[in-house]
């Protein structure tokens, strides 16, 4: 499709991504902003805390099903996950799992859109991790789970953990996924190893098409809201097994180069 | 370190619900805004920013100036220009007419 003509999901808010992915006329937030249910941590660290901890969570159906997305806003320090947030999706897979074994099964997206999770609250914000992971391992064995990963920052640290263990995995081209992140690599293992301003390698390394390639997600989507909306209710509906992992050459920017100066007749 | 800072304006006209904008990212802001009961306007602004109550305090004063609302907003600011603040607050308004 032209790309005039798609409809961007990833520059939508984290609120108008969950409107995009629940059929019209459908969306209920539960704990919406003026809940005021923020980060009680961060002001006293400096940080300025947003209403819904950048967590957004809301009701509605997919496909005339009942359905609940779960989605991070990556504006907001990252899209990082304190106590609030992570404990808002860790509920909101507990209450699936229930609703599941009850026999009135409710569509469940982590529309994840996270660096990892927020260092101001590390280990209340880790515990949230392991009770998310915890929710999907459950909540799988009932029915399928499905992550969406087609934001601009993508999914990176704990939250990457996770979104490995849901059983339907779609990412975007433009989407990223990776355990420590560039920044972090670079930090711990120098410019060799990572050159965290070198966004063709970050994308050639960690970039949603490459992880597609290998086998750690079930779809690669376009950002292109009917796309997505289409994957999505088609995850549920036909679900797919994951792949083979099929390991991919690391590309060395060395050797790209050399073969660029070739194309031009130069010798490297 | 983060400034909270309160402000109040006279008001005479009502709106019709409450609007959420924004959101708390670098040079924007995050604003709620909610119906008051009284005839009078109520602010709160936190932001990440020291030092310029008095700018905030031009921007709401022409705000208000323009929309005597009687409204309670509560700003989350990272760091948002006059400019930025005050197109959020129009369309924090707008979704609220």
């Amino acid at each position: 499709m032209s790309l005039l003509l798609a409809e961007s999901f990833a520059e939508r808010s984290a609120r108008d991504r969950a409107r995009a992915l629940l059929d019209a006329q459908s969306f209920r937030e539960l704990l919406d902003p003026f809940q005021r249910i923020a980060s009680p941590y961060l002001e006293a660290q400096g940080v300025v805390p947003q209403s819904d901890d950048g967590t957004v969570v809301a009701r509605g159906t997919i496909g005339g099903v009942r359905a609940c997305v779960v989605a991070t806003d990556g504006r907001f320090l990252g899209g990082s996950i304190g106590e609030i947030g992570g404990a808002k999706i860790a509920g909101a897979l507990e209450l699936a799992r229930r609703d599941a074994e009850r026999g009135t099964p409710t569509r469940l997206v982590l529309a994840l859109d996270t660096g990892g999770i927020r260092l101001q609250e590390a280990n209340l914000a880790i515990l949230t991790v392991s009770e998310i992971c915890d929710g999907i391992v459950a909540l799988r064995e009932l029915m399928p789970v499905v992550a969406l990963i087609a934001g601009r920052v993508g999914v990176y640290g704990g939250l990457s953990l996770s979104t490995a263990l849901c059983s339907q995995i779609i990412v975007s081209e433009g989407a990223r996924v990776g355990l420590n992140g560039p920044d972090v690599v670079e930090t711990e293992s120098g410019i060799d190893e990572m050159d965290s301003s070198d966004r063709p390698l970050i994308w050639r390394v960690t970039g949603g098409q490459l992880r597609f390639r290998q086998g750690f997600a079930t779809e690669l989507v376009s950002d292109d809201v009917a796309v997505i909306r289409a994957a999505v209710e088609r995850a549920f509906e036909e679900p797919r097994e994951l792949g083979p992992l099929v390991p991919q050459p690391f590309p060395d920017p060395r050797l790209e180069r050399d073969a660029f100066l070739r194309a031009m007749e130069i010798e490297p | 370190m983060i400034e909270t800072l309160t402000y109040e304006f006279p008001a005479n006209e009502g709106v019709r619900q409450r609007a959420h904008v924004g959101v708390v990212a670098s040079g924007n802001c995050e604003i709620l805004l909610e119906p008051a009961v009284d005839g009078r306007s109520a602010i709160v602004v936190r932001t990440s920013v020291s030092g310029f109550g008095g700018t905030w305090q031009a921007v709401l004063a022409r705000f208000f100036a323009r929309n005597p609302v009687a409204v309670q907003i509560e700003i989350n600011d990272f760091g948002a220009t006059p400019a930025v603040v005050s197109l959020r607050l129009e369309q924090a308004l707008e979704s609220a007419r």
